[in-house]
């Protein structure tokens, strides 16, 4: 793409895409961290992962910022409009993405001290390495502008799903094992929603880099099979 | 063919097609145009809906205005002037030389950069174009016709106790809604309008396109504009003129987000060279 008349317009166009990535660095690194603090009880890489959420957030609002006034500065057209509409959306998802994280943290913090289950965990482990995977893959499309690349990202999200449904299912059958095991499985159930969330908002940046590279919304319906808010279980089965 | 040379009543055709269908008002077919040696305008093709607003963006010399002043044969008053192919308002050609370019040009009205309102009351501007067309029996007629005039282009409640009062004792933005008056007195079908905000601050910019908003049910209005911002803002269709052609033409949404031509998307997004 050829350069602005105003080149103080392409500057800010450059910055807001610089700031962005940095952000999705951060957010990576939020996301990992929080996910071997997880799978270590390592409570203070929690603490620390807590912290660095405001780093995320403050990015998020100097996004914001700088995208507004650039709006109100150069009432920008067509791709560049797309590219401001853009930076904001994913800067909104970045900023859940790193709450979500930092929830995890939290409950690193409250399984201090309870059974500390491995097996159960590694299910989780698997599924924030497949996310974590997303979350690159997708922010390394959006700095490449690159929309095949954003719609496998988009399309292979229902495996993370399925993960996410056959670990609802597990840790309700430890539940049920042993009332014990309530505590620290509603927390791990928790995280592994955390999780999948992550995996919707690398979705989220996925559609908007689509937009922003077509000028159109990718309208096809994409492959869901987050199918735990209707699932139930029968006591009855269990005895 | 056999010339039609009076006028279309368009109010019949209107009633009806009813106001929501947009048949082709103008079709341009291979229009070019020469001023001495120099190929201005270059095998313009479009057609333009009838009832709304059509905007023609593009840099200066891209041929914009050359097409706008072809449309009521305004071009046959520069002398080394000369223009190919066809134009046809409601079928007819308008450079057939049997039609009578007076008629023409009280069907298509204009509006210019500068507000240029006569030398005489306000009155009198409104009055002038009824008047020599022969459109009023008496003065009553005339009255009716300049209040209504007036009231349509949203200036009457500011200017009715100065009726006689010069003209050019109007401010900027008045005197445009003025000659837009003018230009709506006598019942013309298509407006024309050359850059008319780029002499008025934004207020007044705002009243104009406020009612080029209001009046576009009831004409086929096409605005030459610098203003991609205006021209965003007035039209429901937008056509992007350079170097002498017509590059795209579409709806004013997809123009301003997501054009079809590289050059189109370079001119809106303030990248041209």
């Amino acid at each position: 793409m050829s350069t602005h008349l105003t080149t103080a317009f392409d500057e800010e166009l450059r910055d807001l895409s610089s700031r962005l990535a940095e952000m999705g660095g951060i957010a990576e690194r939020l996301v990992a961290e929080s996910t071997d603090a997880l799978v270590k009880r390592d409570t203070a890489l929690a603490q620390k992962v807590i912290a660095a959420d405001a780093a995320v957030d403050a990015i998020q609002h100097e996004i914001e910022e700088k995208a507004i006034l650039t709006i109100a500065r150069r009432q920008p057209m067509a791709v560049d409009l797309r590219e401001i509409v853009s930076a904001l959306r994913i800067a909104n998802d970045l900023e859940r993405v790193g709450d979500l994280a930092k929830n995890t943290a939290k409950r690193v913090l409250a399984l201090d001290g309870e059974y500390h289950a491995q097996k159960q965990l590694r299910g989780v482990k698997h599924m924030a390495d497949m996310v974590l995977q997303q979350l690159k893959e997708v922010l390394d499309a959006y700095g490449a502008r690159d929309v095949n690349r954003a719609v496998a990202v988009w399309k292979s999200d229902g495996e993370i799903d399925s993960m996410y449904n056959s670990l609802f299912r597990e840790f309700l059958t430890y539940m049920m094992e042993d009332p014990r095991h309530i505590t620290m499985c509603t927390h791990l159930l928790f995280a592994a929603k955390n999780i999948e969330r992550i995996g919707d908002h690398a979705t989220n940046i996925a559609e908007t880099i689509y937009y922003l590279v077509k000028g159109e919304m990718l309208l096809e319906e994409r492959p869901k099979s987050d199918l735990t808010s209707t699932t139930k279980v029968s006591l009855a089965t269990k005895q | 063919m056999e010339m039609m040379v009076e006028p279309v009543k368009v109010t019949a055709g209107a009633a009806v097609i009813g106001p929501q269908q947009a048949r082709p008002k103008i079709v341009a077919d291979k229009v070019n145009v020469f001023y001495g040696d120099k190929h201005a305008l270059k095998d313009v093709c479009v057609e333009i809906p009838e009832r709304g607003v059509m905007a023609f963006i593009g840099p200066s010399g891209c041929g914009k205005s050359t097409f706008l002043r072809c449309i009521n044969r305004m071009n046959d008053t520069i002398p080394s002037a000369r223009v190919t192919g066809k134009i046809l308002i409601d079928g007819l050609d308008i450079y057939d030389s049997s039609l009578d370019v007076v008629q023409l040009r009280a069907r298509v009205g204009m509006v210019f950069q500068k507000p240029n309102p006569f030398p005489k009351s306000v009155y009198e501007n409104v009055a002038y174009g009824p008047r020599i067309h022969g459109m009023a029996r008496n003065k009553t007629e005339i009255d009716e016709i300049v209040v209504t005039s007036l009231q349509r282009a949203g200036l009457f409640n500011e200017v009715k106790d100065r009726l006689n009062d010069s003209g050019t004792s109007l401010s900027g933005g008045q005197q445009q809604r003025l000659c837009i008056a003018r230009a709506i007195a006598v019942s013309p079908e298509i407006i024309l309008m050359d850059e008319p905000c780029s002499a008025l601050d934004p207020i007044a910019t705002a009243r104009i396109e406020e009612l080029i908003d209001e009046i576009r049910t009831n004409y086929t209005i096409i605005i030459v504009t610098h203003s991609m911002q205006q021209a965003a803002r007035v039209s429901q269709r937008t056509a992007f003129f350079h170097l002498g052609s017509l590059v795209e033409e579409g709806s004013t949404a997809t123009i301003f987000t997501n054009p079809t031509d590289k050059r189109t998307l370079d001119y809106i997004t303030g990248r041209f060279g």
